[in-house]
């Protein structure tokens, strides 16, 4: 437990606008309804991670905010303005970054081609082309090769990369850790903490809540499209977080 | 010796194909659409050219200075327009609203020009040629018409590779929803791309306006003749294409050579052997795309 | 305490659910369709007692290429096959119902078999080269082995090259006669081919290629053969065209190679197919008198009209992609019975489920 008292980051209560809103948003794929009236804030420069079981909808809602699947109900705020009617790919401008489940590198493009990709709508700020390949090294080795050769891991470094290289303010990270081994998971958090000295908010979608607990300042749990818990790590015991994550 | 100079011609006129062909590719490559008005757009593009010489009697040539911008135009608005919208239904839509609009094209043609068969005028280069052996001689258009391919092709190619537009291109072929993600807006990029695919094939129907003469119904043979090149040449890559339509166009002046009845089925004859012995073209491009 | 193998398993003892159910697929609408259509085609066929031949030969032109619309519809709505060629097999019927007349001096009945078994071929032949493209790729391949088909007739003296042939009726029929027949015939070829589509998609068949169109990959994985089931419609069609054409041609008498194997005919089925409403049997019925009805109506404004159908055509599929059937589907009961029900007869007398809360381990 001593650690992470330190580690707790800005705590919401400071007054300060969050920097996303998500104001009882709903979310449906045809008949079902994966999300009912999900409400959570993240303040700026906070890591809040969401866990869940498979199906929690846990992607829907970071999709949602990213602007690929449409809110049934409810609003999406960023930075105070509704991205109701704001197209996925305008929300890039406006700082919001997602790195997708799966990857979904482009295959026929390079490893560096990739992360000039990334950069179609940077806005200016620290990740240039030479800082991502600092933070994820095995992407410089890999410069020329093609997305599709490399590695999960690989790729998952490709893909936060990618999604750095616009500059985002709020980064969403989508099941990072998905099928690849425990010490490339290990790897890939161990990356989280410049980006979070950069002064991203990060949101990260998780099912491995070890992991998740250990990265972020908030936990929040979805249980079949609800959230049904929130809080700090040092806050809740594991109890509590099992209970909220399967529901019991 | 005729039978060299038969390749010879093939080869010039491979140039011919390989820039009608070119658009159907990129096309393709990047919203999985094959355009069945392809060869009708080409042909309008030819008709268009026809106007600006009978305003100015500039010469053909010259005229590709606005039938390119306006034809790009063109595609640009057709895809944001139309097509766009039939690209998240399925396989059918697509071929069946172009399908439609080969339709209006041709009919269009016909309504407005009559069935007269047109010419482009381009002055002097239509029948100067050049003779490199006693009995071997080439034209200067032809030359001139497979010079403008590769460049064209070259440069296509450079664009993809090198500019950050073509890497934005070859990403939304690869996986539009992932695009989005950068900042990409596939709508628009769809629509760049048919803007070029009409752009290359305007300078196609142009040429091919100067080689020979044109009417209102001749789009379908044209597409036949791109799709050819493309399937002979492999898809998803643009060199491919180059040779696709060398190989197509070698084949139907041999074939012509035997008999010029046989000139256009020597084409498909070859083309259907390729389909047989290597479904996957010549060049084939091996990637995996995402779904 | 744990319980002891079988006490706490659900297996041999439990009985198997005794619920009695069928399937079903009539519905009222779809037997009542079944008895208007019967009674049409009883009037239909008293038409050459008191009908114009002008009549009649409208008659012929609409029943046969709604047969070909029918089957445009089975390939492209109920098959996910877009075929540009069909044309090729329109040819082949007209060619084939020539050489079987007038070369090989049969009787139109023996004349039509034998163009149907010919239409088989070559669409067996066809498909080996086609079916190695997919999607929009197949469809300008099947174009392309229409185009070769038609060279091939163009560079045969046998058969015509380009003057096309004259079809010299079987001798001892009078004209009138003739007509009446190739009228019959067409009925038989109209009504037959809305027949073979519904007991198509009735069948086993039908179920198929209802799983190959909702997903490829799914319909692979539960055991559907799916390069064989396309295969299959694939030849259905193909005799299904050239028997149309064949009848069609009967009529005409005149064959020209360009005109026979034009891709006029396949641009014709789409538009019916399209416009009337893809993928549903009523689609093409729909979309053919439509068809009809703007071709007699807008008959003097030539060109014109054939770009304006072209209009409505990318209208439809960008608007209403199911067609005009789709738009009023909602509204209407189906008229022709695909779907299968489940009609229980007796509910289930215990849930197998609730056999398993029996006394815990004691």
């Amino acid at each position: 437990m001593s650690g992470l008292a330190e580690r707790a980051g800005p705590a919401v209560a400071t007054g300060a606008a969050p920097i996303l809103a998500v104001d009882r948003v709903s979310s449906f794929y045809g008949d079902f309804q994966a999300l009912f009236d999900v409400s959570l804030e993240v303040a700026e420069g906070e890591t809040l991670a969401i866990v869940g079981a498979n199906g929690a909808g846990k992607s829907t809602l970071l999709k949602v905010i990213a602007g690929l699947v449409p809110a049934g109900g409810g609003e999406v705020r960023f930075d105070g303005a509704s991205l109701a009617r704001v197209a996925a790919h305008e929300r890039v401008r406006r700082g919001i970054s997602l790195v997708p489940e799966g990857r979904r590198v482009f295959p026929s493009l390079s490893v560096d081609e990739n992360l000039r990709v990334g950069a179609y709508r940077a806005r200016p700020g620290r990740w240039t082309i030479a800082a991502v390949r600092e933070l994820f090294p095995v992407l410089a080795d890999r410069g020329r090769r093609s997305a599709a050769v490399l590695s999960g891991g690989e790729q998952q470094a490709l893909a936060i990369g990618r999604a750095l290289m616009a500059n985002p303010r709020l980064l969403l990270l989508d099941e990072v850790s998905l099928g690849l081994d425990p010490i490339v998971v290990k790897q890939l958090y161990a990356a989280l903490p410049q980006i979070r000295a950069a002064g991203t908010t990060i949101l990260l979608v998780e099912q491995n809540i070890d992991q998740a607990l250990t990265a972020a300042d908030r936990v929040s749990c979805l249980l079949e499209g609800r959230i049904s818990l929130t809080g700090r790590p040092a806050d809740l015991t594991r109890e509590q977080i099992t209970a909220a994550y399967f529901g019991v | 010796m005729e039978w060299v100079n038969a390749a010879v011609q093939g080869i010039l006129l491979g140039g011919l194909y390989a820039l009608l062909a070119t658009g159907l590719s990129l096309v393709f490559g990047v919203m999985r659409l094959v355009n069945l008005a392809h060869g009708d757009l080409g042909i309008l593009a030819a008709f268009f050219a026809l106007v600006i010489l009978e305003a100015t009697r500039a010469n053909a040539l010259l005229s590709l200075a606005i039938v390119v911008p306006f034809m790009m135009l063109v595609g640009y608005v057709l895809q944001r327009g139309v097509l766009n919208r039939t690209l998240e239904g399925g396989v059918l839509p697509p071929l069946l609203a172009t399908f439609g609009l080969a339709v209006v094209i041709q009919n269009g043609l016909l309504t407005v020009f009559t069935a007269d068969s047109q010419g482009l005028d381009a002055g002097a280069i239509e029948t100067a040629s050049l003779r490199l052996t006693d009995q071997l001689a080439i034209g200067w258009l032809p030359v001139l018409t497979l010079t403008v391919a590769i460049v064209v092709l070259g440069g296509l190619q450079l664009l993809l590779d090198r500019t950050q537009l073509g890497r934005v291109l070859r990403a939304t072929a690869d996986d539009a929803p992932a695009a989005r993600l950068m900042g990409i807006n596939d709508r628009h990029i769809f629509a760049v791309a048919m803007a070029i695919s009409l752009g290359t094939v305007a300078i196609g129907g142009v040429f091919l306006g100067i080689r020979t003469t044109f009417g209102p119904f001749d789009g379908p043979a044209r597409l036949i003749f791109a799709f050819e090149a493309v399937i002979i040449g492999g898809l998803g890559s643009l060199w491919g294409t180059l040779v696709g339509g060398i190989v197509l166009g070698v084949a139907q002046t041999v074939g012509n050579q035997i008999d010029p009845a046989y000139q256009i089925l020597a084409g498909h004859l070859v083309f259907l052997a390729i389909l047989v012995i290597r479904p996957t073209g010549l060049f084939p491009r091996a990637v995996s795309r995402a779904a | 305490m744990s319980a002891g193998p079988g006490a706490g398993v659900v297996g041999t003892a439990t009985a198997r659910p005794s619920t009695a159910f069928r399937v079903e697929r009539g519905t009222l609408a779809s037997r009542l369709t079944a008895i208007v259509g019967l009674v049409l085609l009883a009037i239909l066929a008293a038409v050459p007692a008191w009908g114009t031949s002008g009549m009649m030969k409208l008659l012929v032109e609409f029943l046969t290429l709604l047969a070909m619309a029918q089957m445009w519809n089975l390939l492209a709505g109920f098959a996910g096959l877009v075929s540009i060629g069909q044309q090729a097999f329109v040819g082949v019927g007209a060619y084939g119902i020539f050489v079987f007349l007038n070369l090989v001096h049969t009787d139109i009945v023996v004349a039509l078999a034998g163009t149907a078994i010919v239409g088989l071929g070559v669409a067996a032949v066809t498909s080996l080269f086609a079916f190695r493209l997919r999607d929009g790729y197949f469809a300008v391949g099947t174009w392309v082995i229409a185009e070769v088909i038609r060279i091939l007739i163009l560079l045969s003296p046998a058969l015509g090259a380009g003057t096309g042939v004259t079809i010299r009726p079987p001798a001892g029929l009078s004209a009138g006669g003739r007509l009446d027949i190739t009228y019959w015939l067409a009925l038989v070829v109209g009504f037959g081919s809305i027949a073979v589509v519904a007991l198509i998609m009735r069948s086993r068949l039908g179920l198929a290629l209802r799983a190959i169109r909702d997903g490829e990959m799914s319909a692979a994985s539960v055991g559907v053969n799916v390069q064989r089931t396309k295969r299959i419609v694939f030849l259905v069609a193909a005799v299904g065209c050239a028997v149309a054409g064949a009848v069609y041609y009967l009529q005409l008498l005149r064959i020209q190679p360009n005109a026979a194997f034009g891709v006029d005919w396949t641009a014709r089925m789409i538009f019916i197919v399209v416009i009337g409403g893809l993928g549903r049997i009523e689609g093409p019925i729909v979309g053919a008198i439509v068809y009809f009805t703007l071709r007699e109506v807008l008959a003097d404004y030539g060109a014109a009209y054939l770009a304006a159908l072209g209009l409505v055509a990318i209208a439809v599929v960008v608007i209403a992609p199911r067609g005009l059937w789709g738009v009023v589907e909602s509204r209407l009961p189906a008229l022709f019975a695909v779907q299968r029900r489940l009609v229980v007869t007796e509910p289930p007398a215990t849930s197998s489920i609730d056999s398993r809360k029996e006394p815990g381990p004691t």
